[in-house]
C-alpha cells in the first residue's frame, strides 16, 4: 500500500495544473498522479483551435462574461463565470512563462483569434495544435518537481469512501495487472470526459467517464448530464475534429447546393469575412441542431458514413492554411485524402464535450469530503447548457488550479496520510482485490457476450434515444435497454486472463463505466421537459426559466438506478434573457 | 481491390508464451480503414486477447508507434491499401523490451527526458503582471519544429545506435532539450550541456539520419543533433580556454 497526501486520477491538462499549484504552494506534500495513459498521451493532446482569455485593449472580462453565459442559455453559474474569467488570462500567461508556444503578432505579442460565440478576439492559439503544446508544456514542466510521483498506465478501479469521506483509491497496474491500494485524504479527478458513450465521436478511445462513475458510485452527485455537445465539424469517418478555428479564419458551411445554409436558421447574413457570435461564428449547439434540419429537408450529402455538409477553406489559401491549420490540412490530407486548399471537407456533427459532470463547488469540492475534480469530468458550471469553443482548455487551468490548491489546503491540515486505514477501508480495499481477481481469473470465454458488441449497442442506443434532439419515447426506450444492457454486461466474455496488460479487462471495466454514466444522461434529459442548449427535446421545444432554471443533480440509488433533483442557478448581473446570434 | 488482408501479429504473453510468435488475422480491407483499425477488428470480433496502445487514432497521441512490415510507424496513420494485397506484419517497435503483445516498454525514455530538462529556465522569472515574453514570429520559428515531438519512439526504433548502446539519450530527448535551448525565452541551455555534451549525448549520434526520417510530425532530430553538436564543440573549446566560472 502506498500512502501520499493528494492523489489525482489523470494526467491530462487539469491534473498536471493541479500538481504543479500543489507542488509550487505545498511543497512539503507528497502528490501522486495516477493516470491510464502516460500524462502526454491524455486527451487534452488532441484540443485544437485555442484558449480564451481577455487580453486585447478593445475587450472586457464582462463581455467574456456575457458571451459565456449566453452560450450558456443561461445555465452556467455566474458567480463561477465571473471567477473563471478573470482568472483565465492569468492562467494563459502562467503557460507562456512557462513555454508554451502561443502564436504571435509580428511585433512578439500574443495573437488571438476569433472563436464561436465570442463576441471579441479573445482567443490565444498555438496554430491548430494549442492541445497539443498545452499538454507537452505541462507535462514538461511538471518533470522538475521530485515531489510529484507518477503511476503511469495504473487504472483507478474504485475510489476509498468511509462515512462520507475519501481516503484513496484502489487502481491495477496494467503492466503487471498488480492491484495496489493508494491512499490519501484528498483526491482529484481529472479524467475528463466521455465521449465514448456515443459512436460518432472526437474523443479518444480513453474518454470512458472514468472518474464521472467513480464518484457517481461513490456517492457524490453528478449535475446536468443531459448537456452532451455536438461539434458541427467532425470527419464522417473517424469522427476527427476539424478545428472551429477553420471558421474563425474565415471559412464556410456549405449545404450539397453549395448554399451557405446556416443564413436560415436565424443566424445572421452571410459575409464574405467572419462576423463574430455570426453565421459560422455561431455556438456549437445552434450550428449542430441547423446540421439536423438541413438533413430533413434533403440538402445535406450522403456518404458511406452517414449525411455530411461541407466546410469550405478554399478561398483562405495555401499560406493561411499552413500557418493558422496546418494539422487541418494534415487531418485531411491524411484520413479524407482530400487538400483543403483546393477541395471542400465533408464533415457532420459529432459528440465532443460533456458540460455535466461531476458536481463541484467553485474549488472544485465534490459533496464527498476530500473528494474534488476539475476539467471536463467537474461540472461547476461554467459552461451550463452549451459550452463555447476555447472555454475548455482555460477551465482546466483555472479550476485545476483550484481544485489542486484546495486539496493541498485541506490535506496540509490533515494529518492522516500516514495513519493506519480504518477497518472499513482496509475491507473495502479487500473487496476491490477479490472483485478485480474474479474478473481476471473467472469469466471465461463460454457463451457470453463481446465486450465489443456491448459497448456498439450501447453507443447505437445513446444516438439513438439522446441524440441532438430527444423525446419522452425515445428517451425512455434508451433507459430500459441501458438497464438491459448493463445486466448483460456482468456476464460479457473476457477471453483474456494474463495479468500483463491486460486491455480487455480494462475494456470490461471501462465499459460498466460508461453504462452508468449513459444512464444519469437519459435519466437528467427525461426529467427535462424543456429545450435548452444542447438538450433539445422535439416533445417541449422551448426554454422553460419557471421550471427548468436549475441543475439536473443525479446521485445513484441502492439498486444502481439513478434519482434526479434539482439546483438553483447562480444568477448574479445577467437576468436570463433571448440568446440572440447574427444581428 | 480485394476485400480482406492478412495481418501478421506479433503475439506475445510473458506469463504464457516463451518467446514472440506471429499470429495471422485476415481483416476487412477498406480504403479508409488504418492498420489500427484492423488491430481494433481483431481485438473486437476475432480475438480479445490482443493487446496494444491506442488512444487518440488522429496522429497526435503518440500511443499507437508499432513496427509495420519492419518499419516504425504510427498504426493510425498508416493505411492498410498501402500495403494491398498484404500480408502486413505488425510487431512491437524495435529496440525496446516488450511488456506483451505489441506494447513496448518506454520508462528508459521518460527518465531520459526529465534528465535533459526540457522546461523552460531563466536567471530571474519575470512577475506574470509584467505580461508576456516577447518573441516574434520568427524567434518562434527558431524552436518550433522541434516542439512538435509527440513522443512516439518511432525515432528510438529507427536508430542503430540506441539499439546498440541503450545509454544513448537519444533523437527526442535531444531534439526537445534543443527546442528549449532554442527558445528566446529560455535560458537554461549551460545547464543541459553536461547532459548533451556527452559520450552519451550527442557524441554518441554518428548522423545516420534514421530517426529524421521515420519521424512523423517533421520534427528533424537529426539536424537538431547536428546543430548541437556545433555548439557543444564551441562551448568545450570556450571551457578549455576559459573555465565556466571565469567568464
Amino acid at each position: 500500500m502506498a500512502s501520499y497526501d493528494v492523489v489525482i486520477v489523470g494526467g491530462g491538462g487539469a491534473g498536471l495544473r493541479a500538481a504543479i499549484a500543489i507542488a509550487e504552494s505545498h511543497p512539503t506534500l507528497h502528490i501522486a498522479i495516477v493516470s491510464k495513459v502516460y500524462p502526454m498521451r491524455s486527451h487534452t493532446v488532441s484540443a485544437e483551435g485555442g484558449a480564451a482569455g481577455v487580453i486585447a485593449a478593445d475587450d472586457t472580462l464582462d463581455e467574456h462574461a456575457y458571451d459565456t453565459i449566453s452560450g450558456s442559455d443561461w445555465l452556467a453559474d455566474q458567480d463561477a463565470v465571473e471567477a473563471f474569467i478573470a482568472e483565465a488570462p492569468k492562467e494563459l500567461l502562467q503557460l507562456e512563462h512557462w513555454g508554451c508556444p502561443w502564436s504571435r503578432t509580428s511585433d512578439g505579442h500574443v495573437a488571438v483569434r476569433p472563436f464561436g460565440g465570442m463576441k471579441k478576439k479573445r482567443t490565444w492559439f498555438a496554430a491548430d495544435k494549442t492541445g497539443f503544446h498545452l499538454l507537452h508544456t505541462l507535462f514538461q514542466t511538471s518533470l522538475q518537481y521530485g515531489m510529484i510521483a507518477r503511476f503511469d498506465e495504473w487504472y483507478v478501479t474504485t475510489l476509498l469512501v468511509d462515512d462520507n469521506r475519501v481516503h484513496g483509491v484502489v487502481a491495477i497496474e496494467l503492466a503487471t495487472g498488480q492491484v495496489e491500494a493508494i491512499t490519501a485524504p484528498t483526491v482529484i479527478l481529472c479524467t475528463g470526459g466521455c465521449g465514448k458513450v456515443f459512436p460518432y465521436t472526437t474523443n479518444a478511445a480513453i474518454k470512458t467517464g472514468d472518474g464521472m462513475a467513480l464518484a457517481y458510485r461513490a456517492g457524490a452527485a453528478l449535475k446536468d448530464m443531459e448537456f452532451v455537445q455536438y461539434h458541427p465539424t467532425g470527419l464522417p469517418f473517424t469522427g476527427i475534429l476539424i478545428t472551429e478555428a477553420t471558421r474563425a479564419e474565415g471559412g464556410y458551411l456549405l449545404n450539397k447546393d453549395g448554399y451557405r445554409y446556416l443564413q436560415d436558421y436565424n443566424l445572421g447574413k452571410p459575409e464574405p469575412t467572419p462576423v463574430m457570435r455570426s453565421m459560422e461564428l455561431g455556438p456549437r449547439d445552434r450550428l449542430s441542431q441547423a446540421f439536423v434540419h438541413e438533413q430533413a429537408k434533403g440538402r445535406t450529402i450522403d456518404t458511406p458514413f452517414g449525411a455530411v455538409v461541407h466546410l469550405d477553406l478554399r478561398h483562405l489559401g495555401a499560406e493561411v492554411i499552413e500557418a493558422r491549420l496546418p494539422m487541418v490540412r494534415e487531418l485531411c490530407l491524411k484520413y479524407e485524402r482530400i487538400d483543403p486548399v483546393t477541395e471542400l471537407i465533408p464533415v457532420r456533427p459529432v459528440v465532443h464535450y460533456m458540460m455535466g459532470g461531476v458536481h463541484t463547488d467553485i474549488n472544485g469540492a465534490t459533496d464527498v469530503e476530500g473528494l474534488f475534480a476539475a476539467g471536463e469530468v467537474a461540472c461547476v458550471s461554467i459552461n451550463g447548457a452549451n459550452r463555447l469553443g476555447s472555454n475548455s482548455l482555460p477551465e482546466l487551468l483555472v479550476f485545476g488550479r483550484r481544485a489542486g490548491l484546495a486539496a493541498a489546503d485541506l490535506a496540509a491540515r490533515t494529518l492522516s496520510a500516514t495513519t493506519e486505514p480504518s477497518a472499513g477501508i482496509k475491507a473495502q480495499i479487500a473487496d476491490e482485490f477479490r472483485r478485480l481477481e474474479r474478473e481476471v481469473a473467472a469469466r471465461n470465454g463460454s457463451g457470453g457476450e463481446r465486450i465489443a458488441d456491448l459497448r456498439t449497442e450501447m453507443q447505437q442506443t445513446m444516438e439513438g434515444s439522446a441524440g441532438i434532439y430527444r423525446d419522452r419515447e425515445s428517451l425512455a426506450k434508451g433507459a430500459d435497454k441501458l438497464r438491459e444492457l448493463q445486466e448483460r454486461a456482468t456476464k460479457a466474455t473476457i477471453d483474456d486472463h494474463s495479468r500483463t496488460f491486460n486491455t480487455e479487462l480494462i475494456a470490461s471495466l471501462e465499459l460498466r463505466f460508461m453504462l452508468d454514466i449513459a444512464e444519469t444522461m437519459i435519466a437528467c434529459a427525461l426529467r427535462r421537459e424543456e429545450s435548452r442548449g444542447a438538450h433539445q427535446r422535439t416533445d417541449f421545444p422551448n426554454r422553460d426559466d419557471d421550471r427548468f432554471l436549475a441543475h439536473s443533480v443525479v446521485r445513484r440509488r441502492d439498486d444502481g438506478s439513478p434519482t434526479v433533483d434539482y439546483l438553483p442557478v447562480t444568477i448574479t448581473r445577467w437576468p436570463p434573457a433571448e440568446r440572440i446570434y447574427g444581428r | 481491390m480485394p476485400d480482406t488482408i492478412t495481418l501478421q501479429v506479433a503475439r506475445y504473453r510473458p506469463d504464457i508464451e516463451r518467446e514472440p510468435t506471429l499470429q495471422d488475422y485476415v481483416v476487412p480491407l477498406r480504403k479508409e480503414w488504418a492498420v489500427l483499425d484492423g488491430l481494433n477488428y481483431i481485438k473486437d470480433q476475432l480475438d480479445g486477447t490482443l493487446s496494444f496502445r491506442w488512444s487518440c487514432r488522429m496522429g497526435i497521441c503518440g500511443s499507437c508507434g508499432m513496427s509495420v512490415n519492419g518499419d516504425p510507424k504510427l498504426t493510425c496513420a498508416t493505411f492498410l491499401d498501402d500495403y494491398a494485397p498484404g500480408p502486413v506484419r505488425v510487431e512491437p517497435l524495435a529496440n525496446f523490451p516488450i511488456v506483451r503483445d505489441l506494447v513496448v516498454e518506454i520508462n528508459d525514455f521518460m527518465l531520459k527526458l526529465r534528465r535533459v530538462k526540457p522546461w523552460l529556465m531563466r536567471d530571474q522569472h519575470k512577475p506574470l503582471d509584467e505580461g508576456e515574453y516577447l518573441q516574434t514570429p520568427e524567434e518562434l520559428d527558431d524552436y518550433k519544429k522541434y516542439s512538435l515531438c509527440i513522443n512516439c519512439m518511432l525515432c528510438y526504433s529507427a536508430c542503430p545506435i540506441y539499439g546498440l548502446e541503450p545509454e544513448f539519450l537519444g533523437p527526442a530527448a535531444i531534439a526537445l532539450a534543443q527546442r528549449y535551448n532554442l527558445d528566446s525565452r529560455d535560458e537554461g541551455a549551460h545547464q543541459r550541456l553536461d547532459v548533451l555534451s556527452t559520450d552519451e549525448g550527442v557524441w554518441a549520434c554518428t548522423y545516420v539520419g534514421e530517426c529524421t526520417v521515420a519521424c512523423p510530425k517533421g520534427v528533424d532530430p537529426a539536424g537538431a543533433i547536428q546543430r548541437y553538436k556545433l555548439i557543444a564543440a564551441k562551448e568545450s573549446m570556450l571551457d578549455l580556454l576559459w573555465p565556466r566560472g571565469a567568464r
